[in-house]
């Protein structure tokens, strides 16, 4: 299969290209040469760009506590049907779609690749159930660790490389991608029906704080090789004053990083960038947050942006959950997970009115607003929590253009406009800049080498855009490119079109990562004995029926991960 | 008598489900009714004679005995199966569910008619 | 002869994970570690097994090909114009897949058992949200264990020893450590062995649990008894429930069948998200078959809804009283059945079975059901967890792989292999139209 775009404006910040008219050579899957085509399909992209195809870091769309987000919300699927058609299956959704509307609805914004950021271990067949069902997209999901009971126990002794081992094998058993930490500790605790308020707090019978369980797998990470820094749901979540424990969580693995790697990625920045003492007096602490990240190479983030209206919030952080249950008063499922972590799920609606919803609005664009290196931040509104996947474009609006934030801001309540900085953030991403966040920088945090640019050889997932930069004013025509960027003129998956103009056209299977992990041989024996004689004390399950078969994923793409040398 | 029926599960039905449907096991448990002995005492019936329970949608012919589990004045039990399928309410009251428990019935001594075998009780109007 | 260990018993919603089946040339010949429901399985699965795949013809049922069966079977959904495709909880999830593309492509309305048992559950949940956990939340944590119109000891007989008030767990050594309370309408085998036992009269399970929330909150309740409970006796439960360290309440059909159905969930998540107030409380429903769970699983990550889907616009619609199967029935609405792994002549009220029994009826099952003897093609197929390998979710919502144990007889095809070749005939069919 071999494909010519021809006449895009490319973006392709990771080699460079910064919106060049050039030719996009496609065939077999990758990106090649032009000159190595022999009969191509032409594709005349006249008056649009051409982006790599978008990369979600973090977006909830697979797995027991997605499902039973759907449960929770028949009201909320009736808001859109899709019907069958020859090729696509029917679906519903909205803020839970069903996962064959899921793959569709990202493919038809040009997104290719989504990651799947919270999965309990021991459920986690469930979600490569789902993300089978998931249709298009390349995916992966990441396992909770932050609360599991072997990882305690190894780091609290001090076990370092058995707690390696055992991560490794974590990993391979259950096919995840990367290490996920949910409110470390607290988790736990609220097995109990308790929290943690800081990171140094002790977890109680475990005698461990959220600071060690942080350091201890950064250093697992790093051991491993992971391609992924560890990715961080900072304790005290949504709490007024918050800003200051998410400065100790970056600040207490600094000292780890290697190489001007990245040793932590913040998720959903924005529901942990909290000042102020309560509620009347929250405000914004993104500045704050954001001018450490800017004088700090070790931390990446992805943005957790809020859009007004009415959604789902889920997530690992059980104590959490609750808490925003009584505040407002909306129905609520909760799920803990037997030695490994928990889960909460509750509807919400933000409104432009509401003083609180309004500055947490205006908290994850000062942020991407203020970090000044593009490459360090992603966008996401940790769907669905702050919002949609369906609604990013009205993100990408509003860091394009100054404009469209301001007619945003004029609607708002008036008093958190007036305590905001935005008004005086006069910053407007450029498409190139977009690029990044959307795509580049994703990948590249995520470690995945063929994603995120159109080097030759990249995997050939690219969008196409009705945008033309060269008459079109991003300021000004706001409302245009966001459409634009709603319903991609094309989206091409592994070389094949599977969307044009926002409908899809073929259905493919996309694959899903996991990494291979090798860990060090004596601390595998050890862990290997640990798990034999604490496995069933701990669990309700045998341990030869915890790990997942390949036979699972429909298209498994193992990524081989090698320990750093001198640590084998 | 009247009566409120609940029907459930039972041991020797759970096992009458995985010898099937036409075992002995599954028609001497499904087509029990558990009641309290004083109640039998007022219908005048022994354990193991027959007695009929009837609501406005169907009746049955089953095999009282004393209740294996106490049982109040009042209450029958009869395990899940197509027999009690005879009486309970279909009405589902919008949540898709019947019956199944808690219902009203009449309850009298059977004298002449036998407790049918699954394959007349299914199919038969 | 061989041992396989760590085999999944494919029978209630326990999912216990430490069978060890023994089978010698080819036939299951000991099981350890299983309840009796689960021996019963095992050891007589092959009697009452349909044969061979049949069909009606005049007034016999007699044994045809597997094609001409399929053939048929496709026939007949092809045709209809509102099929219900019923059954689905004691197979694989592989196969449930099937079952929704199939309903989809037929333009039908799909459903599962959980319709006639815990439905009313998930209507409430859809409601109220649900506090919850996995099972061994409850074996490590719990010193309070509340069985609420359920009786395990009948239903679910390891339930107790393996994740409740027998287990051991990280935090409670057993019995010793853990208290039990039994609320049902008659003093059962569970009631007996409770610390416990509140005997309610039938259908007051809303106005003791109403009582309760009361009493939790110190509101004076002006009666002397609520459902036939003395007061006295239900403040004394409210402090007992207030003062554990982590309560865990399991709940059967008693609630969802008796009188006010899903309001009596209503009341008891309502009693359990308050009680989260003192201390940790969570709840469960005891579900029945082996893979009900499963089936609302895959159900709600496809449709958005867990049972009771049409289909008939294309799009998955979901309204329970209207598009469940015992109402589609008891109104006559559909003009053909599919029924997979289950037997509604055996548990349907009366009036919905006659409009079942009035259409063309199609049965896939292993075994020789009460359904499956009026049905006009039956097709004979493997059993899940024994003779093929199969998905299926615990009641708590953890995921299994259920294992193959002997060879199913020779030709005898698994539900997902049946549903695949109905399912490509029905397009064919389709496609010629």
């Amino acid at each position: 299969m071999e494909l010519l775009i021809k006449n895009a404006v490319v973006y392709d910040p990771s080699n460079g290209i910064d919106g060049e008219k050039m030719d996009l050579a496609v065939r077999n899957g990758k990106i090649v040469e032009p000159v190595e085509l022999n009969r191509a399909e032409v594709l005349d992209a006249s008056g649009m760009i051409a982006m790599p195809g978008g990369v979600d870091i973090h977006s909830h769309i697979a797995g027991p506590k997605v499902n039973k987000g759907r449960e929770l919300r028949p009201e909320d699927h009736l808001k859109h049907v899709e019907r069958k058609t020859r090729l696509k299956r029917s679906g519903v959704g909205y803020s839970v779609p069903t996962t064959f509307t899921t793959g569709y609805w990202y493919a038809g914004l040009g997104y290719t690749t989504v990651m799947e950021p919270a999965t309990a271990p021991l459920e986690t067949r469930h979600t490569h159930e789902e993300l089978n069902d998931t249709p298009i997209l390349d995916k992966a999901c990441f396992p909770l660790m932050g609360d599991n009971w072997f990882i305690m126990e190894y780091l609290k002794n001090g076990e370092i490389e058995k707690c390696a081992a055992y991560v490794a094998w974590l990993l391979r058993a259950v096919k995840g991608y990367a290490v996920k930490l949910v409110s470390p500790g607290s988790v736990e605790a609220w097995g109990w029906g308790g929290g943690l308020k800081n990171i140094d707090e002790v977890v109680p019978y475990f005698e461990i704080t959220p600071r060690e369980i942080i350091r201890g797998l950064c250093k697992v990470n790093d051991l491993l090789g992971l391609p992924s820094p560890i990715h961080v749901h900072c304790n005290d979540l949504g709490s007024p004053g918050n800003y200051k424990t998410t400065l100790e969580t970056m600040r207490c693995v600094e000292d780890l990083a290697k190489k001007g790697r990245p040793s932590i990625h913040i998720v959903h920045v924005q529901f942990n960038a909290y000042a102020g003492s309560g509620w009347g007096d929250l405000s914004s602490g993104a500045t704050k947050l954001a001018r450490y990240v800017n004088r700090h190479s070790h931390v990446t983030a992805d943005l957790g942006q809020v859009i007004f209206g009415d959604t789902t919030t889920m997530t690992a952080d059980g104590p959490w959950q609750y808490i925003l249950h009584n505040l407002s008063g909306n129905k609520w499922v909760n799920h803990d997970v037997e030695a490994e972590t928990g889960g909460g799920i509750v509807p919400y609606q933000y409104r432009r009115r509401n003083y609180v919803n309004a500055v947490q609005w205006t908290i994850g664009l000062e942020f991407a607003l203020q970090v000044k290196d593009p490459w360090k931040i992603c966008l996401t509104t940790d769907h669905p929590n702050g919002g949609p996947f369906i609604e990013y474009p009205r993100i990408m609006a509003w860091l394009l253009s100054h404009e469209a934030r301001d007619a945003a801001l004029k609607r708002i309540n008036k008093t958190a406009r007036r305590r905001s900085l935005l008004d005086s953030l006069d910053r407007e991403y450029s498409l190139s800049e977009l690029t990044v966040i959307t795509r580049a920088a994703p990948a590249r945090i995520l470690g995945l080498r063929d994603k995120g640019h159109l080097s030759v050889g990249a995997d050939a997932d690219i969008a196409l855009y009705r945008i033309d930069p060269s008459t079109i004013d991003l300021s000004k025509d706001y409302r245009r490119v966001r459409r634009a960027l709603r319903r991609a003129a094309y989206t091409i998956k592994e070389g094949e079109i599977v969307v044009k103009d926002g409908e899809v056209v073929r259905v493919p299977e996309g694959k899903t990562f996991w990494a291979d992990a090798e860990a060090p041989e004596e601390a595998q024996k050890d862990v290997g004995q640990d798990l034999r004689e604490r496995f069933e004390k701990y669990y309700t399950i045998r341990l030869e029926n915890y790990p997942i078969g390949e036979e699972y994923l429909r298209r498994p793409a193992p990524m081989e991960v090698k320990m750093e040398a001198g640590q084998a | 008598m009247r009566a409120i029926l609940v029907t459930g599960r039972s041991l020797g039905q759970g096992l009458g489900l995985e010898l099937g449907k036409f075992s002995d096991t599954y028609f001497r448990s499904a087509t029990t009714c558990e009641m309290n002995p004083e109640d039998m005492g007022k219908l005048k019936v022994e354990a193991g004679e027959l007695v009929r329970i009837s609501t406005n949608h169907g009746s049955v012919t089953v095999r009282a005995i004393k209740a294996l589990e106490e049982l109040p004045q009042g209450i029958v039990f009869i395990p899940y199966g197509p027999w009690i399928n005879l009486v309970v309410r279909p009405e589902t009251h919008g949540t898709g569910m019947p019956s199944f428990k808690g219902i009203e019935v009449e309850v009298e001594a059977e004298k002449t008619r036998e407790a049918l075998r699954v394959k007349d009780v299914v199919g038969q109007g | 002869m061989d041992t396989v260990t760590g085999v999944v018993c494919p029978f209630c919603g326990c999912l216990c994970d430490d069978l060890e089946v023994t089978a010698e040339k080819g036939k299951i010949i000991g099981v350890k570690n299983g309840c009796a429901y689960s021996l019963t399985k095992y050891l007589n699965y092959q009697k009452e097994r349909l044969p061979a795949p049949m069909m009606r013809k005049g007034k016999e049922q007699v044994q045809v090909g597997l094609e001409e069966a399929v053939e048929r079977a496709a026939q007949i959904l092809a045709d209809a114009t509102y099929p219900v495709l019923y059954g689905w909880s004691s197979t694989s999830c592989e196969a449930q897949h099937l079952g929704i593309e199939l309903a989809e492509e037929v333009g039908g309305a799909i459903d599962n058992t959980s319709t006639v048992c815990h439905g009313p559950t998930v209507e409430a949940f859809q409601e109220l949200g649900h506090p919850s956990c996995t099972l061994g939340q409850v074996k490590n944590r719990a010193d309070l264990i509340i069985y609420w119109g359920s009786n395990p000891l009948q239903s679910h007989l390891r339930h107790m020893a393996r994740y409740t008030v027998g287990a051991e767990g990280k935090w409670r050594k057993g019995r010793d450590d853990r208290t039990l309370v039994v609320v049902d309408v008659r003093k059962t085998y569970t009631a007996r062995v409770a610390d416990y036992f509140i005997q309610v009269e039938p259908n007051g399970d809303f106005e003791l649990m109403s009582a309760l929330r009361m009493a939790l909150r110190h509101e004076e309740i002006e009666q002397d008894a609520v459902a036939g409970v003395p007061v006295e006796y239900i403040e004394e439960l409210a402090e007992v429930l207030r003062g554990c360290y982590f309560g865990a309440l399991f709940y059967g059909l008693g609630l969802t069948m008796s009188s006010g159905k899903n309001r009596n969930l209503d009341a008891a998540i309502s009693l359990v998200t308050d009680l989260n107030r003192w201390t940790k409380f969570v709840m469960m429903p005891m579900r029945g078959h082996f893979n009900v769970n499963g089936a609302n699983m895959v159900f709600l990550w496809q449709t958005g809804y867990p049972f009771a889907i049409d289909f008939s616009h294309g799009y998955p619609k979901y309204n329970p009283g209207v598009t469940s199967a015992v109402d589609i029935l008891n109104r006559n609405e559909s003009d053909a059945t599919l029924v997979v792994a289950s037997d509604p002549a055996a548990n349907f009220p009366r009036k919905a079975l006659d409009s079942l029994l009035g259409n063309p009826l199609i049965v896939v099952d292993p075994h020789r059901s009460a359904t499956a003897e009026k049905a006009d093609v039956v097709i004979p197929t493997s059993f899940v967890g024994i003779e093929c390998e199969g998905t299926a979710y615990r009641m708590d919502g953890v995921p299994l792989k259920l294992k193959k144990v002997v060879e199913p007889p020779p030709g005898c095809p698994s539900d997902e292999e049946i549903l695949r070749r109905i399912l490509k005939e029905v397009k064919r069919l389709k496609e010629g139209d």
